[in-house]
């Protein structure tokens, strides 16, 4: 019979029995409602062995991808090596190759694996968590692909901001870091190479967005790709060049700067990221969002997309929400 | 024993397209949506998509308790009820389910009147 590992150790499945009922039939306490497939509270991700396709279908696309299922109604022919979404903490060491300003603040960071046993499998548009030896550990989008080679993040320098003021001023080429991942669902999904994307986004939104953009055009997406990048100035963009380059090299893809005030950027405009993405798309039928940056705007840009007529599992969010907009609670 | 609403719409694969219809509906609704103004919505979708599936008569884990405790502290009246199950009403009718099965989906979703408006149960 099949055996499931879990935390470590292996539990073998009795004939008929699902992940989920061997799990507990162990006095495992793991999370689980309606042992249906339906509420989705036992979902665990599979990091080795087959999952029956039974057992994924209802999960969303980039979720199935990163091997996510559902325990309660997976019969599995073989092993599997699962983990709990949640909990999981894969940790590596990386040293940092690059150290350079994209502008005056926005720092790109280019970090190459240690040790040939590492894995930090990812998609472009998911996240990594710098975990710095004081403790302080901050979460930032993966801008690269797996060819590249390295892993790539933009760091926007935050007023005051504990790690980011550490990464710009303190670390640099050669330096050692620690760090955690990936996590997050924002990523190409690849299920329909002709459907339409809207790429949009604010200050270093862009790093998963530009990740997500050469991701999907690499694997050969066909459908357009239109990706907005907002700033409040000219000074808060970044990449311009190297996007437009990408842009008029792929016809599938068209990039549209906006600033809110100053001069028009070339191939851009001058605008509200909001009014300026209603206007270019009233309607988004049949559209894949992707949305990252200021959680206010990523928020609002979601209900619109969402009421222009996306469909709730074709919007990707990643919401740049910072350590100082979280307030302690009691 | 005729299958439920659910089932004869296609079950969990309709249920996507059917949320985001009901779901759109509540967003737009002037007297709704300040509702659902500091909410995750990928999360109000999935919890949309729970009950619908329990007004359609699919699986379900709504319990009383959980419709009870989710709205307390909203102070909501009849009338954003019945501007709800309005929605769920137009929701079928777009979706082509026949008058007399949309009457039942209405009959579910009005059982759980009381425990929505946090009446005190008899």
């Amino acid at each position: 019979m099949p055996c499931v590992t879990f935390e470590g150790q292996a539990y073998e499945l009795e004939s008929g029995e699902t992940v989920l009922e061997c799990l507990l039939r162990h006095g495992l306490s793991v999370p689980y409602s309606c042992q249906a497939g339906v509420c989705q509270t036992c979902t665990m991700t599979a990091v080795d062995g087959v999952v029956p396709a039974i057992a994924q279908a209802s999960l969303l696309d980039t979720h199935q991808q990163r091997g996510d299922f559902l325990p309660c109604i997976c019969l599995p022919q073989g092993d599997l090596h699962i983990v709990d979404p949640d909990s999981e903490l894969n940790q590596v060491s990386v040293t940092v190759t690059e150290h350079e300003l994209l502008s005056p603040t926005v720092l790109r960071l280019r970090m190459h694996l240690d040790g040939s046993s590492a894995s930090f499998q990812h998609r472009a548009g998911q996240f990594l968590t710098i975990v710095r030896s004081d403790g302080v550990a901050r979460p930032y989008s993966i801008a690269s692909l797996e060819q590249d080679g390295f892993l790539e993040t933009h760091v926007r320098r935050v007023q005051d901001g504990a790690m980011s003021n550490w990464l710009h001023d303190e670390v640099g080429e050669g330096d050692l870091l620690t760090v955690q991942g990936p996590k997050g669902d924002c990523f190409y999904a690849g299920s329909d190479p002709e459907q339409p994307l809207l790429l949009a986004g604010t200050g270093t939104g862009l790093a998963p967005l530009w990740g997500i953009l050469r991701d999907a055009v690499t694997r050969g997406h066909r459908g357009p790709i239109h990706l907005f990048h907002a700033a409040g100035t000219a000074e808060g963009l970044y990449l311009v060049d190297e996007v437009a380059e990408f842009a008029a090299q792929h016809s599938q893809v068209t990039y549209t700067p906006v600033v809110r005030s100053g001069p028009a950027p070339e191939g851009g405009t001058v605008g509200d990221l909001l009014e300026v993405t209603a206007d270019a798309h009233p309607d988004l039928r049949g559209w894949r969002v992707y949305l990252c940056g200021a959680p206010k705007t990523v928020n609002a840009l979601q209900r619109q997309c969402f009421l222009a007529n996306a469909s709730t599992t074709d919007i990707h969010c990643d919401a740049f929400v910072s350590a100082g907009d979280v307030v302690a609670t009691g | 024993m005729s299958d439920s609403i659910y089932t004869r719409l296609g079950g969990e694969a309709a249920m996507n397209a059917a949320v985001d219809l009901f779901y759109r509906k509540v967003l737009q609704d002037q007297e709704l949506s300040h509702f659902f103004d500091d909410t995750d919505m990928a999360g109000q979708a999935a919890k949309q998509k729970a009950f619908l599936t329990m007004a359609l008569g699919g699986p379900n884990q709504y319990t009383g308790d959980d419709m009870r405790q989710t709205h307390r502290e909203m102070s909501l009246s009849d009338d954003h009820f019945d501007a709800v199950v309005g929605h769920l009403g137009a929701t079928l009718t777009e979706l082509g389910v026949p008058a007399d099965l949309i009457g039942e989906a209405a009959a579910v979703a009005e059982s759980v009147r009381g425990e929505v408006l946090n009446r005190p149960t008899e």
